[in-house]
């Protein structure tokens, strides 16, 4: 039972490292741009969040909302008064100019906030629980947070599938040049796509900030479970990138059960074995 | 009759190097024009100048009596001018109707093409539409290529090389389609390498010789000893 509930709490963990990877994902997917502030933008969010719930003394759903708008505004301007400029053939200036945001954002919150921790506030809310098998309960918030992680995915995969804004981010992403002859602003449809990254980064942030403390330095280390969470699903499938957070989620639970040193450790280990035995990932996006 | 789209001594550029050079050209509604020229001669620059890929001075080109040689191809979609690319470029990731749709992204004119119409143009990608565009025929992709143009009902359809490595028996079929485009009221300049089929579906041509026009005139009334020279410049 000890390791039944092990492996739950694992899966439930994945959800919340899905969300933090699927903001990146869709960015990657649609601009080929590797967003090394990502992680750090996920805790900004967490920052604005935690700002706007204790100024106006909102709950924390409606100061998520209010943040899914404010982050998605932040991303399309992002994208095209900053990022835009550096796109190109080069891929080193977009790394050296999300890697450069990254350190300003970590600074600017802990100059704005200091090194305290903080956690977001949801009452009763964190510490429901539901029993599903005698000796086996699952907090309400963890889950929660998987299947507003699921939820999100079926979310973006009707966008991308389904919609005309879907179908300009596939044609851009296949064909930049080709995207313009239809009519096709890519200088719209990229700084949309960052929007929605920086949206689903607000999520990630309210599924983390619940059930961890967070403070301007934790950045990097998110985006390094992003990181991973993506590339063991495989490039380019976003469910693959939920199994790729429950693996890592799993991995982790398992790794503190033995040891709970060994929590980070077991993560890492299992991404390491998992691009030793397959590469490009559990799911990768068949090639054309 | 003032032209629907008019060229004005149009230089063009490729970084420092000039493709083109004091290109001038017109079309009217309901005309069809082909460009014709060897390898190199500057037809596909002409046509990514017109489509607002390659950008040139402002008054270079009209079009609906605006000024639009600066303007971007999203621009230029908009206003009604489509091209079909050389080498077809069709979207991988997406089917044979996601393509189609892609091609009416802004929307603007939802007549006369529509995916039903296109359907009955080219028969057989109704069959294939739920495709990927990369496992179809080269003769399909050049429809699918011509019907995604189509999708966002151009008054000019600019068409790059539709015989580009086309069995001639594809390339019959895919002639067949552009009376029947032009009769919807839409302009199209064909680009050809091959004279003989451009020549039998146009009601003018203007022939490029390394960036400048050597020839211009309607088929059949030009000998054909001029093309000769025009084209080769011997």
């Amino acid at each position: 039972m000890v390791w039944l509930d092990t492996l739950v709490q694992g899966i439930l963990l994945g959800g919340v490292y899905a969300l933090f990877a699927l903001g990146l994902s869709l960015i990657f997917g649609v601009m080929r741009l590797v967003n090394l502030a990502h992680g750090d933008l996920i805790v900004l969010a967490a920052f604005i969040v935690f700002v706007v719930m204790t100024s106006f003394g909102v709950s924390l759903a409606a100061a998520a909302v209010l943040t899914i708008a404010l982050m998605f505004a932040i991303g399309f301007l992002l994208q095209r008064l900053v990022l835009e400029r550096v796109l190109g053939d080069d891929i080193m200036p977009p790394l050296l100019v999300t890697f450069g945001l990254s350190v300003v954002i970590q600074n600017g919150l802990l100059l704005g906030f200091g090194a305290d921790s903080r956690r977001l506030q949801a009452g009763a809310f964190e510490t429901l629980s539901v029993d599903i098998l005698p000796g086996l309960s699952i907090g309400v918030a963890p889950l929660s947070a998987l299947m507003i992680a699921v939820g999100v995915i079926v979310l973006l995969q009707i966008v991308f599938y389904r919609t005309s804004l879907g179908r300009a981010f596939r044609a851009t992403s296949d064909d930049p040049q080709i995207a313009q002859l239809m009519g096709i602003d890519q200088r719209n449809v990229y700084a949309i796509a960052v929007g929605i990254s920086l949206a689903v980064s607000v999520i990630a942030a309210v599924a983390f900030g619940m059930r961890a403390n967070f403070d301007p330095s934790i950045g990097p280390a998110r985006l390094l479970y992003a990181f991973e969470a993506v590339i063991i699903g495989g490039l380019g499938s976003l469910w693959g990138t939920l199994i790729g957070g429950m693996v890592l989620g799993v991995a982790q639970t398992v790794g503190a059960r033995i040891d709970p040193e060994w929590q980070i450790l077991a993560g890492h280990l299992a991404f390491l074995v998992m691009l030793f035995i397959r590469p490009r990932g559990l799911f990768p996006a068949r090639q054309p | 009759m003032s032209a629907l789209l008019s060229v004005e001594r149009l230089d063009a550029f490729y970084g420092s190097f000039q493709a083109l050079f004091g290109i001038d050209f017109s079309l009217h509604t309901g005309e069809s024009v082909a460009v014709i020229g060897a390898n190199g001669a500057g037809k596909s620059t002409f046509l990514k100048s017109l489509a607002g890929l390659v950008k040139n001075r402002r008054d270079a080109i009209r079009f609906l009596d605006q000024d639009v040689g600066d303007r971007g191809a999203p621009e230029m979609l908009r206003m009604g001018l489509a091209l079909v690319p050389e080498g077809r470029r069709l979207f991988p990731s997406l089917s044979v109707e996601e393509n189609l749709l892609v091609g009416a992204y802004s929307g603007l004119r939802p007549q006369p093409w529509n995916l039903q119409k296109i359907y009955e143009l080219f028969p057989v990608l109704r069959e294939r539409r739920s495709s990927p565009s990369t496992v179809l025929s080269g003769g399909q992709q050049q429809m699918v290529a011509i019907g995604r143009a189509l999708m966002s009902n151009p008054k000019v359809l600019l068409c790059d090389e539709l015989s580009l490595g086309l069995a001639p028996i594809v390339i019959e079929d895919i002639y067949r389609a552009l009376p029947r485009v032009k009769a919807s009221g839409t302009s199209v300049v064909i680009v050809e390498q091959d004279i003989a089929r451009a020549m039998r579906s146009v009601d003018r041509f203007y022939c490029l010789q390394e960036g400048r026009v050597t020839l211009a005139g309607e088929p059949g009334t030009v000998d054909q000893g001029d093309i000769r020279r025009a084209y080769f410049g011997t």
